[in-house]
């Protein structure tokens, strides 16, 4: 007696669904009418791609490998994938069973076999499909050897439609997977290992907010439980053993989950406990022997009520939107909401090394620390001293049985509710925790994954959207930061690159402020503040209260109390006394202006100026600016003092003998450009160190605040009255005032006749936006003698000038913007204290920007 | 850069015949990066003395116009006034004739020996004034070199350098054709073989028995070794078998390691201890420029090699050293070249048998240790691990180096071999290794070897 053909084909909406009938079964026709056209992949279709004949079998190796490869990808981004080939052979089919199983889908069958007859008659319809009725029919036998066997093989669904009517009419329709609750926002209370607490968990459920009643029901123990309006509870499993009331607990998830108002994951004591239930031989270890204890009180109707409980209990809920993922003991991201035998087993005993430890436990495979998803996995199962998120993953068993917590997760307001044991229930094989010192994320944080920062990435930034590090880019940076940069623990930021002001058209003048001034006004600005442009090296300082504070906050390990570096992430001084020397000088200027407290921080990360120039660029000058200067003043001398005795001969030469000396007026001035800027350094009293910018204290990136208090603070910290600390002189310039205007420029001439670098001008505001977006967030105006430095001895003689006024901004621009908001978005990962991998991409990204191409004179 | 060439041969104004330049007249020449002025500053029976100045473009040359266009070149430098390659180029270009010692109006005085003085300046002379007198007073020439002052009256590297003799004017034309460059120790173009044959004729008569040769054909050369090797082997052909000595230019390590041939000692000990772990599949981590990897190629143990470094241009060259992917290289998929880092996890070379840190460590700063030892024997767990690592105890025997100074300015540090077992034992407690300690290179019973190695298995 045959079956009838089933005429709703029920699958999960996420699977490998595998076609199986012969040639001119309808098998294509049927995925057609079923599936979207990208969903099919047809080894038909694979054969023409590879070699433009849709039947040539000679290919078929090479059609399936490509078969096999998109349905990897599709499977790999969980999307439901159709195979659509004859299958006919147990052996063609392994393959998609190992598949499904590798991506955790469901494998699901789907036969068809309208018959020889029907089979013969579609083909005929087709060219190239003339099969003897003998090929048709060997499949047709061959499918039907199989189709016993099909569940054994793994396939989780197998459908059979057994006449051409039954093709027809079957319709399929997908399901959610079980675990699949995406659409159930909640709000949720996710509750951690229980172990027969029960009154403790009476009090958690009390503090959430929920009402316990207790009732005896026809002579049965029985509770309800009132959650407050909208919410849910999420039990992360291991409710039984070890504690004093299993039965109890069992009780309260079971109506809790039987009247919808919570959902319960399986543990793997539930596990157990269910096939102690269900008779099996298991040994009473691990407080089974408690519970078992326990439920020799119960009815056998509870005992029947609570096996088929633990029977129906899912390997994990995915929730809220696909942002929630709660599993007994955690979840790999790309087994979320997924099915396999694997992702039940990972859900409930996570990963193992194989490796047992000194107290017989088996060794944890760090998992969370690898984890990069952005669904939130919540979990239990490893018993820790606190609740901390790792990578966006948290593990709330908190050793309630053994005398530690009992903790819940409110969701999606991240607050974490605990009540203490009333008492040790249990002694622990292992003692609960380790250090406590350093958070779990600091641990996890030790080692960052080549894979977070090679290859084409994107970064999310708040300041300028999706930007693009190219692959090539990253490349070059990786030498720079893992072999010369400070550990990446410290680099929280680094400084975006600054363009300099337009082109100046005016008579000998490459830079001069006027543009700086117009390019704001033209956007919109009407307040700029002008800064006294310091001729030093940039720095950013991470200054810490005290080594402790270092620790916390950076997870610096060899006891320093803060880091001080460089634009490119190296350490500004090669001696950690050196370091620590002028840290301890901004300690106490940032400890007499009072700004711990103020600010209520005990580190704080300041953007600085540190001199003298010649203190980092001493190499550069001695390596290349000096000879430069020797060489062209010898040079051009001794060519000027030839031409001016060939000129007493023959007068043609006097024009070029003045054009000479001209030029060697000109080099003797380069070598005095820097005189300036270089003092020698024996120690910190011989540095000046001038911090223009509060970049982030805790909890806070101060880059919504205008530059008035920026300044304000460096003036504080100026004033206290340390040598060491150096004030920037700064001035307002209201762009809608003609005098004030004027001021800056004048004050600009006097800065730099004076020696000074130059001028940094900036809209009042930090954050500044005009009509087309972003603006810079700052432009330098360089002094005439500062540029002669960087352009060359010659470069203001008219004809220099002339050429290098031909200079592209652009791209200098757009880089300074780029790593501005990869800079801003560094600071905004690491106040709100998301995993090392997430800053550090945004600061290595600004030094994969740092390897684009720009003119380096700008 | 200026250069003078003066004669009190009488008349002496004939060195206008010999240079092919009038007297009267100013003479310009167009070179490719800018012009080269020829004056006379002294014209009359007694002394003549023209004077070449070249003046170059210095925007036109940071533009890109006859330099690379690498950044760096885009700063500032010191080519468009200090004496170098331009010079000889515009030598050649508007004295090319007089190089040559052809003079039709004056062909015996061409081929005479007469008073002649020269100036060059300013003249990078690297290697000092040491190494001017001795490249040009063994031509005969009397020397006077006065040092270059700095903006701050400092010592610079340039000197003005003063040379009086006797001698016809091609073969001084010659020489500071020739030596010019080498004094500078760099060229602004491209040197390929044809520098050869222009060496070979600019150096005719004097080069060959010149005791300089050596380094002045390297230097020349720019210190391309096939280069070198084949001018020496034209110019002393008896000598074509010697090997050259160390080109100057190696790192300052090899320079100081160099008598004991450490280097190849310690690839060798690697090696051996590798295979003796049993490993089949390899990670040579910081392979730079595959030493290591060259010498497992050839064994046959290794089935599969993988070599990691940060540098790309170091894995670019042990690729090409490699003959990866080259015929008569290594069969497809033996060898693997990764660009990574110690400091970061990576799977791509997870499972391996053995890995090798050969001079690795030293690179790093020592707070990054904790990170790479969490990478090699945390994460990836091969299960031998090969670590070499200089004894610092043993600096006190090489006689250049200064006390307490390291071998390398890029060591971030150098170990004694207790701190080298503390690190170990660290590992062993840590990470579940056991290490096995041994010496390369030649063992002082006091300061041990040049190098420490420990085996790390589990």
């Amino acid at each position: 007696m045959r079956r009838p053909d089933p005429t709703d084909i029920a699958i999960p909406d996420f699977a490998l669904v595998v076609l199986i009938g012969a040639s001119g079964a309808g098998k294509s026709s049927f995925a057609a009418r079923s599936f979207a056209p990208t969903e099919v992949i047809s080894s038909d279709y694979a054969r023409a791609l590879v070699s433009d004949d849709e039947t040539d079998q000679s290919v078929s190796n090479d059609a399936f490998d490509l078969v096999r490869a998109i349905a990897e990808k599709r499977l790999k981004h969980r999307r439901l994938a159709v195979i659509d080939a004859t299958n006919i052979r147990a052996a063609d089919r392994k393959g998609w069973i190992e598949l499904a199983r590798r991506w955790h889908a469901l494998p699901v069958a789907i036969v068809l076999d309208p018959g020889i007859e029907a089979c013969l008659a579609h083909n005929k319809g087709r060219e190239n499909r003339a099969f003897g009725a003998g090929v048709v029919k060997r499949m047709t036998d061959e499918l039907r050897r199989g189709v016993r066997g099909l569940q054994r093989e793994g396939f989780r669904q197998v459908w059979t439609l057994g006449t051409e009517a039954g093709i027809a009419a079957a319709e399929v329709s997908r399901q959610p997977l079980w675990t699949d609750k995406r659409t159930d926002h909640g709000p949720f209370d996710i509750i951690g290992d229980i172990h027969g607490c029960a009154a403790e968990l009476e009090l958690l459920l009390e503090k959430l907010g929920y009402a316990v009643a207790w009732s005896q029901t026809d002579g049965e123990r029985t509770v309800s439980v009132t959650p407050p309006p909208g919410r849910k509870a999420v039990f992360v499993g291991d409710l039984v053993d070890r504690g004093p009331a299993s039965p109890d607990c069992v009780r309260i998830a079971m109506s809790m989950v039987e009247a919808g108002g919570a959902y319960a994951v399986q543990g793997n004591h539930e596990r157990k406990f269910g096939r102690w239930l269900e008779g099996r031989k298991v040994t009473l270890s691990h407080g089974l022997q408690q519970t078992a204890d326990q439920m020799e009180a119960e009815s056998p109707a509870f005992k029947a009520q609570v096996a088929t409980f633990l029977a129906d209990l899912r390997s994990h809920v995915w929730l809220d939107g696909g942002r929630l993922a709660v599993a007994h003991a955690g979840l790999k991201e790309e087994m979320i909401g997924r099915g396999s035998g694997a992702v039940r087993e990972f859900a409930l005993y996570g990963e193992t090394t194989g490796e047992i430890d000194e107290f017989g436990l088996p060794v944890r495979a760090d998992w969370a620390a690898k984890y990069r998803g952005d669904t939130a996995v919540v979990y239990g199962h490893t018993p820790m001293l606190e609740a901390q998120w790792v990578n966006n993953t948290l593990c709330i068993d908190t050793g309630c049985v053994f005398g530690g917590k009992l903790t819940a997760l409110r969701w999606p307001e991240k607050d974490l509710v605990e009540v203490p044991a009333l008492q040790t229930w249990f002694e622990p094989m292992r003692p609960l925790g380790g250090e406590a010192a350093r958070s779990a994320q600091a641990d996890a944080d030790d080692l960052l994954d080549i894979a977070d920062v090679t290859g084409r990435r994107w970064i999310d930034t708040t300041l300028r959207g999706r930007l693009v590090i190219p692959e090539e880019k990253a490349s070059a940076a990786l030498e720079v930061m893992s072999r010369y940069a400070l550990g990446p623990q410290w680099l929280a930021y680094l400084p975006p690159t600054m363009s300099p002001v337009e082109t100046s058209t005016r008579e000998g003048w490459l830079e001069r402020p006027e543009e700086a001034l117009a390019h704001y006004r033209e956007r919109g600005v009407t307040r700029l503040v002008a800064q006294e442009k310091h001729m030093g090296s940039r720095a950013v300082i991470a200054l810490c209260r005290d080594a402790a504070a270092a620790r916390a906050r950076f997870g610096g390990m060899a006891g320093e109390a803060g880091q001080i570096w460089t634009r490119t992430g190296r350490a500004f001084f090669g001696d950690a006394a050196m370091t620590e020397g002028l840290l301890a000088r901004l300690r106490g200027a940032v400890e007499a202006a009072g700004l711990w407290e103020e600010l209520a921080t005990d580190w704080l990360l300041l953007d600085a100026e540190i001199m003298p120039w010649s203190a980092k660029a001493g190499a550069l000058i001695e390596a290349q600016y000096a000879p430069v200067a020797a060489s062209s003043v010898a040079g051009l001398n001794a060519g000027a003092q030839a031409l001016r005795r060939a000129a007493a001969l023959n007068p043609e030469a006097a024009a070029l003998a003045t054009r000479f000396e001209d030029r060697a007026a000109r080099a003797a001035l380069y070598g005095k450009a820097w005189a300036p800027y270089v003092w020698p350094v024996g120690g910190v009293e011989d540095l000046k160190v001038a911090p223009f910018h509060l970049l982030a204290s805790e909890g806070r990136v101060w880059f919504d605040q205008d530059h008035l208090t920026h300044m304000a603070i460096a003036d504080r910290l100026a004033a206290t009255g340390d040598a060491v600390i150096a004030a920037t002189r700064w001035r307002v310039v209201e762009l809608g005032d003609e005098a004030s205007c004027a001021d800056a420029v004048a004050w600009w001439e006097a800065l730099t006749a004076a020696g000074g670098e130059g001028m940094v001008i900036k809209p009042l505001d930090f954050v500044a936006r005009g009509p087309k977006g972003l603006l810079q967030p700052a432009l330098k105006v360089r002094g005439r003698e500062y540029l002669r430095i960087i352009y060359g001895p010659e470069y203001d003689a008219p004809e220099n000038l002339e050429r290098l006024r031909q200079r592209g901004l652009g791209g200098k621009r757009n880089l300074a913007l780029r790593e501005f908001a990869l800079g801003h978005e560094a600071l905004l990962r690491f106040v709100a204290r998301e995993p090392l991998r997430r800053v550090h991409e945004c600061v290595f990204a600004v030094l994969a920007a740092e390897s684009e191409a720009v003119d380096p004179r700008l | 850069m200026y250069l003078s060439l003066a004669t009190t041969h009488q008349p002496a104004t004939d060195l206008g015949f010999l240079l092919h330049k009038h007297p009267g007249r100013l003479h310009e020449m167009e070179l490719a990066f800018g012009k080269a002025h020829l004056v006379y500053a002294e014209a009359n029976e007694a002394r003549c003395e023209a004077a070449l100045i070249l003046d170059i473009d210095p925007v036109g040359l940071v533009r890109g116009k006859g330099m690379g266009e690498g950044l760096l070149d885009q700063y500032v430098n010191d080519r468009p006034y200090a004496a170098s390659s331009f010079l000889s180029v515009a030598l050649n270009k508007t004295l090319r004739t007089a190089m040559n010692g052809v003079c039709t109006a004056r062909p015996e005085l061409a081929a005479a020996e007469i008073p002649l003085e020269a100036v060059i300046t300013p003249l990078p002379a690297r290697g000092g004034e040491a190494l001017v007198r001795a490249l040009f007073e063994p031509l005969g020439w009397a020397v006077e070199v006065e040092p270059v002052a700095g903006p701050e009256g400092e010592a610079s590297r340039y000197v003005t350098l003063r040379l009086a003799g006797t001698a016809r004017l091609s073969a001084l034309l010659s020489h500071l054709y020739v030596l010019i460059p080498v004094l500078d120790d760099d060229k602004h173009y491209w040197v390929g073989d044809d520098e050869v044959d222009k060496l070979m004729a600019r150096g005719k008569g004097w080069l060959e028995g010149h005791p300089s040769r050596d380094l002045i054909v390297r230097r020349y050369l720019i210190h391309r070794r096939g280069l070198a090797d084949a001018a020496l082997a034209r110019l002393a052909p008896e000598a074509a078998e010697a090997i050259l000595p160390g080109e100057p230019r190696q790192t300052r390590e090899d320079q100081l390691e160099a008598p004991i041939k450490l280097n190849d000692a310690r690839m060798l000990a690697v090696a051996v201890a590798l295979e003796a772990t049993g490993a089949r599949a390899v990670a040579d981590l910081g392979c730079g420029e595959g030493k290591l990897l060259r010498q497992l190629v050839k064994t046959r143990w290794a089935e599969r090699l993988i070599g990691l470094d940060a540098g790309l241009r170091d894995l670019e060259w042990a690729a090409r050293r490699l003959k990866l992917n080259e015929p008569g290289g290594p069969p497809e998929g033996r060898v693997t070249l990764l660009h990574g880092s110690l400091t970061y996890r990576d799977e791509r070379w997870h499972g391996v048998d053995a890995a090798a840190l050969v001079e690795v460590i030293e690179h790093l700063d020592e707070d990054r240790l904790p990170a790479l030892a969490q990478v090699v024997f945390g994460q990836a767990r091969p299960g031998a691990v090969v670590v070499t690592t200089p004894n610092a105890e043993y600096n006190a025997l090489f006689p250049k180096l200064a006390a307490g100074a390291m071998r390398h300015p890029d060591h971030r540090f150098e170990w004694t071999r207790a701190q080298f077992r503390d690190w170990a034992a660290g590992i062993e407690r840590d990470f579940g290794y056991r290490a096995v300690f041994s010496d390369i290179g030649e063992v002082h019973p006091e300061l041990g070897a040049p190098t420490q190695m420990a085996v790390l298995t589990r």
